[in-house]
């Protein structure tokens, strides 16, 4: 499982955890996610997002 | 008990509502907004064209839907006129508004400079979605757009507009892009990756007049040439609207003056976001609004809290040659620099190699989270 970053506002979103208030169950793989889906804190899109090999601290 | 009245429905005004939301779920809340108060995400107006995004796909959600989402009143399309602190009342146009709290999270205005000629007034500026409606409209089957400003937005422009098959030429009076954020090594780097996409510089000088001609639109710049270009757009930089706060009696500097608690000069008054200057900093950017934002909410709810920054690196939105800085707070040090073919880590140390920011372009961008990790949070 992996780690997606916004590289706007940092948001990390967790594969292994997913967003279950966003209706993405845990364990929804980042390919799986809807490319008009957007960051839930700032807003972009999908694309802005960047795999990060650690959880960020 | 009144209620907190937020002004602002940008990012920074919808972020505090979010975030108090989710510590007080029933207490009253309205957010006031002189625009159609429409939640959309600044930072995609810059590269939402190469994208194939107009203005309706960048807005993500309505009034009404921010409405039910916060369980607030939204007002949009009301303007603040004026704020009575004493006694806690804010002045839309004809309506009045009692508060409890207020936040201003009013944004800031974009610069513009006093350049002649008969085309002066058609200056374009993005800086929120009605703008960009009105900038796309504007270069729709158009081709060539000149670029006032040469900074992180204009340079992002410029490679959104050369992605999309434009003829971009950029004007700024610096010698080079991004100066204000890179050292010399990093911005050549930008500088040459933009010129292999076809955009044009013109460094070292300024528009001095703009006018009409039978084709498009003739820019006179200072240095004696001329440009030829559909459409112009200025991408200058941002002055905090501090006007409201200023005739309130708040006090302001070069943005409304908060402490770390985001609190005014005035009782129960905060601000944040782009109008704000937090102990001495005013910071533009996405990432400090959200921290500022979660503490804001805190304190909104009862639990007053500090805002704290974390390394807040800012990537500058330019496919051709991606780059990110995180700025130190202070230029009390000198850039140490590293570069091979691929790219430049420059990272800037004040005494005993201590690390207080760093400037990545190309490949060492994969470095941001670890040096981002290695800065102290301030
Ligand atoms: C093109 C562009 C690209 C950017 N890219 C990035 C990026 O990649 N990363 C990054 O970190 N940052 C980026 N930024 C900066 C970032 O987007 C801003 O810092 C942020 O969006 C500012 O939010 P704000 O809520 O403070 O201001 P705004 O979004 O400007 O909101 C101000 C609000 O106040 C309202 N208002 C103002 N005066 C009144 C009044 N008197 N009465 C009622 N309402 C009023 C306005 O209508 C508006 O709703 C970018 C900025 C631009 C312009
Ligand atoms: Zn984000």
């Amino acid at each position: 499982m992996k780690t997606w970053q916004c590289v706007v506002c940092g948001f990390i979103y967790d594969e292994a955890k997913g967003l279950p208030e966003d209706g993405i169950q845990a364990g929804t793989r980042w390919e799986d996610i809807p490319a008009d889906w957007s960051c839930p804190d700032c807003g972009v899109a999908k694309a802005d997002f960047e795999m990060v090999e650690a959880v960020a601290a | 008990m009144d209620p907190i009245v937020i002004i602002g429905s940008g990012l920074a005004g919808y972020t505090v509502a979010r975030e108090f939301r989710k510590l007080e779920p029933a207490a009253s809340l309205v957010v006031v907004s002189r625009d159609e108060a429409s939640s959309y995400s600044k930072p995609m107006l810059s590269n939402a064209l190469a994208a194939g995004k107009g203005a309706a796909q960048i807005a993500n959600a309505t009034a009404a839907q921010m409405a039910e989402q916060l369980k607030a009143r939204v007002l949009a399309g009301a303007e603040a006129a004026s704020i009575d602190t004493a006694g806690r009342v804010l002045q839309l146009g004809g309506d009045a508004i009692r508060y409890s709290k207020l936040v201003l999270a009013l944004g800031a205005d974009p610069i513009s400079v006093p350049i002649d000629g008969d085309a002066a007034a058609d200056v374009l500026q993005v800086n929120d979605l009605a703008g960009y409606a009105r900038f796309r409209a504007a270069i729709e089957g158009r081709k060539r757009i000149a670029l006032l400003g040469a900074g992180l937005i204009g340079c992002e422009f410029a490679n959104d507009l050369a992605a999309a098959g434009y003829g971009v030429e950029v004007i700024d009076p610096a010698p080079r892009p991004l100066g204000r954020l890179l050292p010399e090594v990093a911005a050549t780097r930008v500088r040459a990756a933009l010129e292999a996409v076809g955009v044009r510089w013109h460094f070292g000088t300024a528009a001095s007049a703009v006018s009409r001609t039978a084709s498009g639109l003739r820019i006179a710049l200072a240095n004696g040439d001329e440009i030829e270009a559909d459409v112009v757009l200025s991408a200058i930089g941002l002055r905090p609207r501090t006007q409201l706060a200023q005739r309130a009696g708040l006090k302001t500097s070069r943005g409304i003056v908060t402490d770390r608690f985001l609190q005014t000069s005035a009782p129960e008054v905060y601000a944040l976001g782009d109008c704000a200057e937090v102990e001495g900093r005013v910071l533009p950017f996405v990432m400090p609004i959200m921290q500022a934002a979660r503490a804001l909410a805190r304190t909104l709810a009862g639990a007053p809290t500090p805002v704290i920054y974390p390394a807040m690196p800012v990537v500058v939105k330019t496919p051709a040659m991606p780059a990110v800085v995180c700025p130190p707070p202070a230029m009390a040090g000198a850039w140490r620099v590293i570069e091979d073919a691929a790219g430049v880590e420059a990272l800037y140390e004040e005494e005993a190699g201590r690390l207080t920011g760093f400037a990545l372009v190309g490949a060492a961008c994969v470095r941001k989270n670890a040096l981002a990790n290695a800065l102290q949070p301030d």
